[in-house]
């Protein structure tokens, strides 16, 4: 017993740790914690991200170096606080909050004393930096807007939060990454990709050496410059004209499904959202509620579209073969659903597709509406075709584009009146606003820019995007490259089209004619409503407008929509025929119109719901 | 002639694994002492510089000890006992501080420490006295004395302060057990042991059931065989009980807060988890990171001079008693398990090798390395893995330390001399 007791202790002293070292170097182990080991620490070094230039390669955006004043509390030394301020330009007290916060952090790491100094202070700042220890200078890379418009296409960058982090492990705190826009939907482009430097560390904290020799570090990958779509001539001049206006403006290339400019009123400078004064400027643009300027009304702002929607119902009819171009149908200033009269704004006659079409009359549409469903056996299936055909223009879905947002819209369907009114308790009379592309249509300033540019290309549309070429290479994506077909033969287009010149030449349009282009377009006039104090309060008409040209060689298709702007060729109209202009002359003639559109605003249309008073709507006087 | 046949009869298996701890250990010490700034191995201004002189200084002693009169470490035990002891009290007066422990004396080139003298000679004292013809074991008197010869340098040491190396002595009661001392001694201070920890993990009122429960169980169990034994029975219930009492009573009252601080870290009894953090930042930084650095090793570890906790010298005393925390994170599972079996197989072998002695000198000399050994391998390792608590003993022959490593070496050289002998002078 006494002989081998001792040998026992050691056998199972030796199991005792053999089972503790296996649970802890075997079971415990998990591989990836060399990013966790204190003792390694990852420095990474930022690659500048990429340029953004417009389609004719004028630049938008590019980078701009910012200076950080950094402190290391252990070493600072007294000094001339005072002075030192003057220097920086920060007040005194905020100076020994930051300083106290900083060694709060840490009295032995680098922390941001003064963020982002502008070149100014840094050139007056660099030759005195030496007489404060404990302090220095560390350069960072800002963007740089070389234009004061396209905030809502270019988008910013801000700092990652939790869930960026939790998402993309590639990011780590206090790094930065875009929010919206470009920058958002082509980050990984634009960012390239941030090199590292592994650096071993002792429990000081203090470097001694590369870890592995720096056989795990990378070199930085250099952001991608790219040209987008936009025209920063035509996109600056598209917000003048929006001045003082709430609305958007999609004009697309219909070749290609270039998207050309796209602007959202109001807007903001996007060099607001850069720099010291960002969260403050940041705060403004958020809280205000009522011009909401960080909401991009040209692709998230789902409206009715008014009349340019008579355009696809007269293509639809003509597919289905429920009207051919010279089909009559009489207005009598109106048209009656059931026993009640709808008004005409028309002036009444004998209506045939091209006449219905510059006359935007109201009873010809409701008219050709229910033509279509007595084309089907019953109201369903004609709902359920009329919806096919709507949704080939990219109505009623999102696009595909490369927009890092966008809305639905919405076309209503068979199952959506089913729930509304019944199984078969709906007719072609339930639903007559369809036909005028009021009530349940809704859609994006975007899509009725695309859908404009079908009709210019005769029954075929590219996807709109954004991105043009990456490094000087034109993009191939066949999501952009192809073209999208819709379900209407290309001859039903020709009196669709030759409806929408004739717009010009002697219908809604024939005061915003601009000489020596041929353009075909569709005014629209909206009925729009909101609740104020929970009564239903109808506002000024939005202005509606939807143009192509040249005609026969369409090089620009554009929507143009307008709260609260009356009647469509009042405002959209007139915005239309200048950007045409601009875009296709590269000058404008009529520089009186111009002038009135660049300075009217309707700052006092957009007043009216918040006044508390009895106001009156669709007022003829300028 | 001498040499040769020493060379013959020398335990080749134990020198070889002796061989391959020492190797292994400065291996380890290279890796946590060395910086690319002076990667020379013959470095005498480094500590793996210093390390490799004193394993050169070793092998001289082994030489010595070789040559020597087998009978001289008998003869003279007692000489070696009161030096010891005398060297012991001497640090009283001319002792040099080194990290608040007055254990060392300052001979220039080098820092004597004579607790590791004294280890050797109590344990030759020790053998020596329970050998002599006129000792026996089973009186009160002569258990008594066994004990003193334990005692004393224990005594002397603990107000260095090394409380650690105060407890390698009682390591030694070994050797009295082996020689005949009743086992319930052992039984007993084992219970004392048992009722220390649970009573901190589970409190009072559990132990005191489960003793009772015991004891029912016991009485139903035995019932028909046997007499019960009714009043020691109780006897045992009650001062069990008390114990348990008593160790609240201690822990709160007696025992400062780092000494609680160790006790909860190693127990797991915090379960604040911002105490422990605390506990972690503070008692238990050293096993917290050591902890840390081997299990970052893995199976296969990081490879010789690539472990980062190490670099970073993450791990306090890593050199000395956290030695085995490199290894664990250079070499990984396979090293920490070559060293457990490497120390389990060379402890084995002792006894092995103590058990043929016929001299009796011999072999309780033979049980006093042992158990030295064991006792500095089973609260070394067991610390720096965290089953144990901290308490700083060096690892034998592989923590960096020249005092350690010299007496080590001594320590078990005398007895592999006293081992060439036994058929010579077999008496």
């Amino acid at each position: 017993m006494k002989k081998i007791l001792l040998s026992s202790i050691i056998v199972i002293i030796g199991i005792t740790f053999l089972g503790r070292l296996s649970y802890l170097q075997i079971f415990s182990f998990s591989p990836d914690q060399v990013m966790e080991d204190p003792a390694i620490k990852a420095i990474y070094d930022y690659p500048e991200r990429g340029y953004i230039y417009d389609r004719n390669g004028k630049l938008l955006v590019g980078n701009d170096p910012a200076y950080d004043v950094m402190v290391i509390p252990r070493e600072v030394r007294a000094l001339d606080t005072l002075e030192f301020c003057t220097l920086l330009g920060v007040p005194k007290e905020k100076f020994i909050k930051e300083l106290k916060k900083a060694r709060i952090y840490s009295p032995r790491l680098p922390s941001v004393l003064v963020p982002q100094l502008s070149k100014q202070d840094y050139a007056r700042l660099q030759e005195k930096m030496r007489h404060y220890k404990g302090f220095y200078i560390q350069k960072r890379s800002l963007r740089y807007y070389d234009t004061n418009s396209a905030a809502n296409v270019l988008g910013y960058i801000s700092e990652v939060n939790e869930r960026d982090l939790a998402r993309n492990p590639y990011f780590k705190q206090g790094e930065l990454t875009g929010r919206i826009g470009i920058e958002k939907v082509y980050e990984e482009i634009l960012r390239g990709r941030k090199g590292v430097q592994y650096i071993q560390k002792d429990r000081f904290n203090r470097d001694i050496g590369p870890y592995k020799d720096g056989q795990l570090d990378t070199l930085p990958e250099q952001g991608k410059e790219i040209h987008i779509t936009i025209d920063k001539v035509l996109q600056e001049y598209g917000e003048r004209l929006m001045h003082g206006k709430h609305g958007g403006i999609v004009a697309i290339e219909p070749a290609t499904g270039e998207i050309l400019s796209m602007i959202s009123g109001p807007t903001y400078d996007p060099s607001l959202l850069v720099g010291r004064e960002r969260s403050h400027n940041y705060s403004k643009l958020h809280y205000d509620s009522i011009s909401k300027p960080l909401f991009d009304r040209s692709i998230s702002f789902e409206k009715a579209p008014g009349s340019p929607f008579k355009t696809l119902n007269a293509l639809v009819a003509l597919q289905e073969g429920a009207i051919t171009p010279s089909t009559s149908i009489g207005c009598s200033g109106g048209f009656y659903i059931g026993r009640s009269k709808k008004g005409c704004h028309c002036g009444g006659g004998t209506r045939n597709l091209n006449s219905g079409i510059y006359n935007s009359c109201n009873a010809y549409f409701v008219g050709v509406y229910r033509k279509i469903f007595d084309v089907f056996p019953s109201m369903g299936e004609g709902m359920d075709a009329w919806e096919k055909h709507m949704e080939s223009f990219g109505l009623g879905g999102y696009l595909g584009s490369d927009l890092h947002t966008g809305r639905r819209g919405r076309i209503p369907n068979r199952a959506m009146y089913d729930k509304w009114y019944g199984a078969k308790r709906w007719s072609a009379s339930t639903t007559y606003s369809n036909a005028i592309g009021q009530g349940e249509v809704a859609v994006t300033p975007l899509q009725l820019a695309n859908m404009t540019a079908a009709i210019a290309n005769r029954g075929h549309f590219y996807t709109p995007h954004i991105l043009k070429k990456v490094e000087g290479k034109d993009i191939d994506n066949p999501q952009f490259t192809e073209a999208r077909h819709t379900t209407i033969d290309k001859k039903h287009f020709e009196p669709v089209v030759q409806g929408m010149a004739d717009v010009y030449n002697h219908g809604t349009a024939r005061w915003v004619q601009v000489p020596d282009i041929a353009i075909a377009g569709k005014t629209g006039t909206v009925e729009n409503f909101m609740k104020i104090d929970g009564v239903k309060t109808q506002l000024t008409d939005n202005s509606v407008f939807v143009a192509f040209a040249p005609v026969d060689n369409p090089k620009i298709a554009i929507a143009v929509y307008i709260e609260n702007g009356y009647y469509g060729s009042r405002y959209a109209g007139h915005i239309a025929s200048l950007m045409i202009e601009k875009y296709i002359k590269g000058k404008i003639t009529r520089t009186d119109l111009e002038q009135r559109m660049l300075e009217k605003t309707l700052e006092h249309e957009y007043a009216k719901p918040y006044s508390g008073e009895e106001f009156k709507i669709n007022v003829r006087a300028w | 002639m001498l040499g040769k046949s020493i060379l013959k009869r020398i335990d080749w298996l134990t020198v070889l694994f002796y061989l391959m701890l020492v190797a292994i250990g400065w291996l380890n010490i290279y890796s946590s002492t060395f910086t690319d700034a002076e990667p020379s191995v013959f470095n005498f201004s480094a500590l793996h510089g210093k390390q490799l002189f004193f394993i050169g200084t070793s092998f001289v002693a082994i030489v010595v000890i070789l040559a020597l009169e087998a009978s001289f470490f008998e003869r003279f035990s007692s000489v070696f006992y009161t030096i010891s002891i005398l060297l012991l009290l001497g640090l009283f007066i001319f002792g040099k501080t080194i990290a608040g422990a007055t254990s060392w004396y300052d001979l220039g080139f080098f820092n004597l420490q004579p607790s590791e003298l004294a280890k050797v000679g109590t344990a030759l004292a020790l053998a020596k006295y329970l050998s002599d013809i006129q000792t026996d074991i089973k009186r009160r008197k002569d258990q008594l004395y066994s004990f003193l010869i334990i005692l004393i340098p224990a005594i002397l040491i603990v107000p260095q302060p090394d409380p650690g190396s105060a407890l390698v002595f009682f390591a030694l009661s070994f050797v009295i057990f082996r020689e005949g001392l009743p086992l319930y001694y052992l039984g007993i201070a084992f219970l004392a042991v048992l009722v220390f920890v649970t009573t901190l993990m589970f409190g009072t009122t559990w132990v005191s059931i489960v003793i009772i429960l015991l004891i029912v169980m016991f009485f139903i169990l035995k019932k028909k065989r046997f007499k019960i034994p009714v009043l020691p029975l109780i006897t045992f219930a009650v001062v069990a009980i008390l114990f348990s009492l008593s160790v609240n009573f201690v822990f709160n009252n007696v025992f400062e807060q780092r000494h609680r601080d160790r006790f909860s870290l190693w127990l797991r009894l915090e379960k604040d988890p911002a105490k422990l953090e605390q506990i972690r930042k503070t008692i238990g930084y050293n096993t917290y990171q050591s902890e840390k650095a081997i299990e970052s090793g893995g199976f296969f570890g990081k490879g010789f001079l690539e472990g980062t906790r190490t670099k970073g010298d993450f791990v306090p005393e890593q050199h000395t008693d956290y030695i085995f925390s490199t290894v664990g994170e250079e070499w990984g599972f396979v090293g920490t398990a070559t060293v457990v079996l490497l120390f389990t197989l060379m402890l084995l072998r002792l006894v092995y090798l103590a058990e043929r002695q016929k001299n009796s000198f011999s072999r309780m000399y033979g049980y006093g390395v042992i158990s030295i050994l064991l006792i500095h391998y089973f609260i070394n390792i067991g610390m720096v893995i965290g089953v144990l608590p901290t308490i700083g003993i060096p690892l034998p022959f592989f923590s960096y330390g020249g005092s350690g490593l010299l007496f080590f070496t001594i320590l078990l050289f005398i007895f592999l001399k006293l081992d060439t002998n036994r058929l010579k002078e077999g008496i």
